[in-house]
């Protein structure tokens, strides 16, 4: 918030809301089109094309970041969502060889839970914003979110819960390695002197735990 | 900034994307034959060969554009546009020369240029998979794994050149240069340089389109025009790349000559560094795929680490 803060001032309404500006306009277009990749994306039963809608979704929202002028915020949007998660997801898919066209088991049991956890949590969103603002109006000079304001922001006002989510990030790092050693380590590494010929290697490995090899 | 003078600037970012590199492709064809003892093309354009890439250009332009039946169409139609436009797009943001010779001067340049360049990954992604070829596929993998583990050293790379600025736009980058940056950030200019060909999977980093083993990776489906804009933006790529070194880790426009002369010194540096490019094509063989990820993990990562340390303590060191 303090990014906003620092762009203007949050002074009560002045103006009216019937009389949009262009850059107003083309916010609520790009919205739109964010929204309505979002809702491909996860309504595809093209598993790479809800990849590639996603890239849609992501990259509309660089341009929202933009149009209100934080550009720091959409160039890091676009270099780690867009340039790595992304790119880390069609990879995840390619190493299961994802179908080209319909994959028909696409479609979870879960989804009509999963449509109300998305309603309720896109409605208590919306509504801590609208009500957190109510009609106060935020003029946006350009620059305000420029890297050094974001910056300072972050690292004087904001610089404990940065703090902590790096070391919550680097928990989650130490926990994944951690998980995936362990696994390792409980097969047991076949000897030479013991193999049977027609007998992969792998053979016992892949019998214990069929599923694991197939998720990762 | 009017209308006029911003068409100017992209048209003559429009220009530079067009001719550059495929300056910088006629100049591979006639330095790769002389260092392998050959000529080169000879006939096309009568002297020297001069418009070889013209003629190819014509030969893709008049090849059928072919669509596996199998491919799904649209993406296979959409991957050379998506791996090509955020070359343009990085172009138009490069500082050439003082006082404002630039496409359009963005105040984070670097994460700009940066985040785009990433995106180029995903066309070449959407290609490898969307061919519906086993080898198309592997390539597209190897290009993935590849990417991601380059993409590191180079954004802490061009951190130390950040930090050592004090500033992430590009033109305040080179503004602030003086000549004992060049020892300084020379272990990050190489790490730069070094993940930038990776990036761009030219040899000896070109495991992804190994020819011997997978055909051309992701490519390998593509014909005519469509194959023409992968080429087109790998040249584009080695131009962007040495720019960026240039602009980072050289000084882009800070030479003898006055500033007015600026510019020259900026595309100097940068075809120099094109003629690096094509000079390790040649020299060292490929790596393997295990050897491509050692590199970057316990070589590339650890010496980028290193810069950024020895940037900071020397960045403190001065401005006590």
């Amino acid at each position: 918030m303090s990014i906003l803060a620092a762009a203007g001032s949050l002074a009560p309404a002045t103006r009216g809301f019937l009389s949009p500006t262009g850059v107003e306009i083309v916010f609520v277009l790009v919205g739109l089109a964010v929204l309505g990749a979002a809702v491909i994306s996860v309504g595809t039963k093209q598993l790479v094309h809800a990849a590639l809608w996603l890239v849609v979704a992501l990259g509309g929202l660089a341009i929202e970041f933009l149009l209100l002028t934080a550009e720091f915020v959409a160039w890091v949007q676009v270099l780690i969502y867009l340039g790595s998660v992304v790119v880390l997801v069609l990879f995840g898919l390619m190493l299961t060889k994802a179908p080209i066209g319909r994959s028909p088991d696409a479609d979870s049991g879960n989804r009509w839970v999963a449509l109300l956890v998305a309603l309720a949590a896109a409605g208590t969103l919306v509504t801590l914003v609208v009500d957190a603002f109510r009609t106060s109006w935020i003029d946006l000079g350009s620059g305000g979110g420029s890297a050094s304001v974001t910056g300072a922001s972050l690292f004087r006002t904001w610089v404990l819960p940065f703090e902590a989510l790096s070391v919550l990030l680097l928990a989650a790092l130490v926990g994944a390695i951690v998980l995936s050693r362990s696994r390792q380590a409980a097969v047991p590494k076949p000897r030479p002197g013991k193999l049977r010929a027609g007998k992969p290697v792998g053979a016992a490995r892949a019998a214990k735990s069929p599923s694991s090899e197939r998720e990762s | 900034m009017n209308l006029l003078d911003t068409l100017l600037r992209c048209v003559a970012a429009l220009v530079v994307f067009l001719t550059f590199p495929l300056i910088i492709g006629q100049t591979e064809h006639k330095v790769m034959a002389h260092m392998q003892g050959r000529l080169g093309p000879m006939y096309a354009g009568g002297f020297h060969g001069w418009a070889q890439l013209v003629a190819d250009g014509v030969k893709f332009a008049q090849k059928e554009d072919i669509v596996p039946a199998d491919a799904d169409r649209r993406i296979f139609q959409l991957a050379p546009a998506v791996s090509l436009l955020p070359y343009l797009f990085v172009l138009l943001v490069v500082p050439v020369g003082p006082h404002g010779f630039v496409g359009q001067a963005v105040d984070a340049g670097i994460f700009f240029v940066l985040a785009v360049m990433g995106v180029g990954v995903i066309g070449k992604l959407m290609a490898g998979w969307a061919s519906a070829n086993k080898f198309s596929l592997l390539g597209g993998l190897r290009t993935a794994a590849q990417l991601m583990s380059y993409e590191l050293p180079m954004v802490l790379a061009a951190a130390s050149a950040a930090m050592a600025a004090g500033t992430l736009s590009l033109t305040g980058i080179v503004d602030a240069f003086h000549w004992w940056w060049l020892p300084w950030q020379a272990i990050g200019a190489f790490v730069f340089f070094t993940s930038g060909i990776a990036e761009l999977q030219r040899p000896p980093f070109d495991m992804p389109v190994a020819d011997s083993e997978i055909i051309f990776g992701a490519y390998t489906e593509y014909t005519g025009l469509r194959f023409a804009f992968f080429l087109l933006s790998e040249y584009a790529g080695i131009l962007v790349v040495c720019a960026l070194t240039t602009v980072l880790f050289l000084g882009g426009w800070h030479g003898p000559l006055p500033d007015s002369l600026g510019w020259l010194w900026t595309i100097l540096k940068t075809f120099a560094l094109a003629f690096v490019v094509i000079w390790l094509r040649v020299t060292y063989p490929r790596l393997r795929e295990d050897q491509l990820m050692r590199f970057a993990w316990t070589v590339l990562v650890p010496l980028a680490l290193l810069q950024l340390a020895l940037t900071g303590i020397i960045k403190v060191a001065i401005s006590q």
